[in-house]
């Protein structure tokens, strides 16, 4: 147990002294929150789009006024559409003909039309909606009056994130991919540099027991990974005010169990890479776009074709995307998630078997 | 000095049809200095492999410190130590947290680390150095700390796989009175090197040649026996007939 504890400490002070073992373990986590949080977003905020006002009547006052008050939209002076579009000034315009105001009041309909910039259809989608919905909204304000029978008035509610809050989808998807990374790139560079330096070899005559070795590499990125979950977990509840709903012993006891299943398969890597570059290759591209792909936090699942569907269910991040979501957004108890646990332990157990055995036949 | 460190016998390593070693037998007494030599690819590394407990021999037999090779690979291991050619302290811990890591990875208590680190610094005059990272030194300093490192729990024999591998001739010479002082104080040394006039200094040497021993005595008798003037013949007479080509 000494010498174990000796290796451990061992083990922290190569972490404390390497500037870039840090930067991967302090500053990813905190990046990535911030870069989720801020800079990457679905939402569409201050879109440049022009008004060509050729009613210049009451009405459409009005509505340009509403139109410049959403933060969707800028409104950018000129008058020349198609020029606009063409040089991707503008993502949208806004078209009011002649009579405008007239047409709305005396002759029942009036029409305004907007044209978007579609080689981005998914923003375009969105634009145009946003400015239905302020249309539909300036119609109702000038009509209060009119009730038209029988009408279905749909009532929604969005449940767990009742204001739509991007960060609630993606906080579970960074803590899932952060974790993926750091754990198993740490573990493979660690292992494949003390290869590398030819220390393994001593440490292969010593009578430190090999298994000891892999257990004693892997105890000091448990604990630091557990302080990145922690960092990431205070951000995100400070930072970006998400919400931790369910047990925080559970969220706790899960995010351990996932952090040894990627230990493993930095283990696993560490066996094949013969290099310290090939390790972190291996973990960080390797690992990087299949969770980004496959866990569903950027790219929703459900839309994928069935050969990628049935990948996805091998990667384990999908599955702690999944239980994080449970437990902190749905705020759910154990009884929600076992299933989703046990298949993560499964993983855990069939990738430490693996590597365990890899480790052991590559030394005799 | 009647005790044998080291007994092997028809040691034998196979790699599918490839025979690394080639039933190699011989024995050193304790507190010898052995030199074991051979081309590059000649199987002393394999051999070296075996005898430290890192591999199974395919067959014969070795004891080594009076424990079996196949069956009793953890007692050897507590009672031998290794230096590879390869630098191999941590560059960035501090020479007193090399020695406290590799101390404590062999089971000593805190008071002799303390004990041992303390006249191991003082031995090699690096009272300045015992803070500064390992990384920093010297490259002849860092394998006279690899040395004394290596036998630092007092081992009955240490094995020395070209440990003076790219270090200057005074450096070298000063490598030497460290391994001496360690052969005097009881502990076996078993070195493998490409110097010749490193294999004068040993008290027998062993020349390997394509996995088989085809010369052990000492390196008097060894170069009147090839009519050699100096160990370089003597090697060279016997290398020029292996088949094998280095790896």
């Amino acid at each position: 147990m000494k010498q174990f504890m000796v290796f451990v400490r061992k083990e922290f002070y190569h972490v404390f002294r390497d500037r870039r073992t840090l930067l991967i373990l302090f500053g990813l986590p905190v990046m990535q929150i911030l870069l989720f949080g801020y800079a990457l977003t679905t939402e569409i905020k201050n879109a440049k789009i022009i008004v060509i006002d050729n009613a210049k009547d009451v009405n459409s006052e009005q509505l340009i006024a509403k139109i410049r008050a959403s933060t969707y939209f800028s409104i950018v002076e000129g008058d020349d559409m198609g020029a606009a579009f063409r040089k991707g000034e503008i993502r949208c315009a806004v078209v009011f003909p002649p009579g405008f105001g007239n047409d709305l009041l005396h002759g029942n309909t009036a029409q305004i039309q907007i044209v978007a910039d579609a080689s981005d259809p998914n923003t375009a989608k969105t634009l145009t909606n946003y400015l239905t919905a302020i249309i539909n909204d300036y119609q109702q304000s000038i009509q209060p009056m009119v009730t038209i029978p029988y009408q279905i008035q749909p009532v929604l509610r969005m449940l767990y994130n009742p204001a739509l809050n991007g960060s609630m989808n993606f906080v579970p998807g960074v803590i899932a991919l952060v974790l993926m990374i750091i754990c198993t790139t740490l573990t493979s560079v660690s292992i494949v540099r003390e290869k590398e330096n030819g220390t393994m070899e001593i440490l292969l005559v010593s009578p430190f027991n090999p298994t000891y070795v892999v257990l004693a590499k892997a105890v000091p990125y448990l604990v630091l990974s557990l302080l990145d979950f922690i960092i990431i977990l205070l951000l995100s509840v400070f930072l970006l005010d998400m919400p931790v709903r369910g047990s925080l012993v559970l969220l706790f006891m899960e995010s351990t169990l996932f952090i040894i299943s990627c230990l493993s398969l930095g283990l696993l890597i560490s066996s094949v890479a013969r290099s310290q570059q090939i390790a972190m290759l291996m973990s960080m591209m390797g690992m990087m776009l299949p969770t980004i792909l496959f866990t569903g936090f950027i790219f929703p699942l459900e839309n994928m074709p069935l050969p990628l569907q049935l990948i996805s269910n091998l990667i384990p991040s999908r599955w702690f995307y999944f239980i994080v979501k449970a437990v902190m957004l749905k705020g759910l108890g154990f009884g929600a998630v076992w299933k989703q646990t046990l298949i993560l332990a499964g993983m855990t157990i069939v990738l430490l078997t693996i590597s365990i055995k890899t480790f052991k036949t590559r030394l005799s | 000095m009647n005790e044998k460190a080291i007994i092997c016998k028809d040691l034998t390593k196979r790699f599918g049809d490839f025979v690394a070693v080639d039933n190699i037998s011989f024995d050193v007494s304790s507190g010898e200095i052995f030199g074991f030599l051979g081309a590059n690819g000649a199987g002393k590394t394999t051999a070296m492999r075996m005898l430290c407990g890192l591999s199974y021999p395919t067959s014969g037999e070795a004891a080594v410190a009076g424990f079996n090779v196949f069956t009793q690979q953890e007692s050897i291991k507590k009672n031998i130590g290794y230096m590879s050619q390869k630098f191999s302290l941590y560059e960035s811990l501090t020479v007193r947290e090399n020695i406290r890591f590799y101390g404590g990875i062999y089971g000593l208590t805190n008071q002799e680390l303390k004990e041992k680190g303390d006249e191991l610094i003082a031995k090699l005059n690096m009272g300045n150095e015992s803070k500064k990272m390992v990384g920093d030194l010297p490259l002849g300093w860092k394998q006279k700390l690899a040395f004394s490192v290596a036998i630092i729990h007092q081992p009955k024999i240490v094995f020395l796989d070209e440990p003076t591998g790219g270090v200057d001739p005074v450096t070298r010479r000063q490598f030497w009175d460290l391994i001496y002082d360690a052969a005097d104080s009881g502990i076996t040394i078993f070195v493998t090197t490409h110097y010749m006039d490193e294999a004068e200094y040993c008290n027998r040497i062993s020349i390997m040649v394509d996995g088989r021993i085809d010369a052990l005595d000492t390196p008097a008798n060894l170069k009147k026996k090839y009519s050699a003037e100096t160990m370089d013949e003597v090697f060279y007479a016997l290398a020029r007939g292996a088949k094998r080509t280095a790896d």
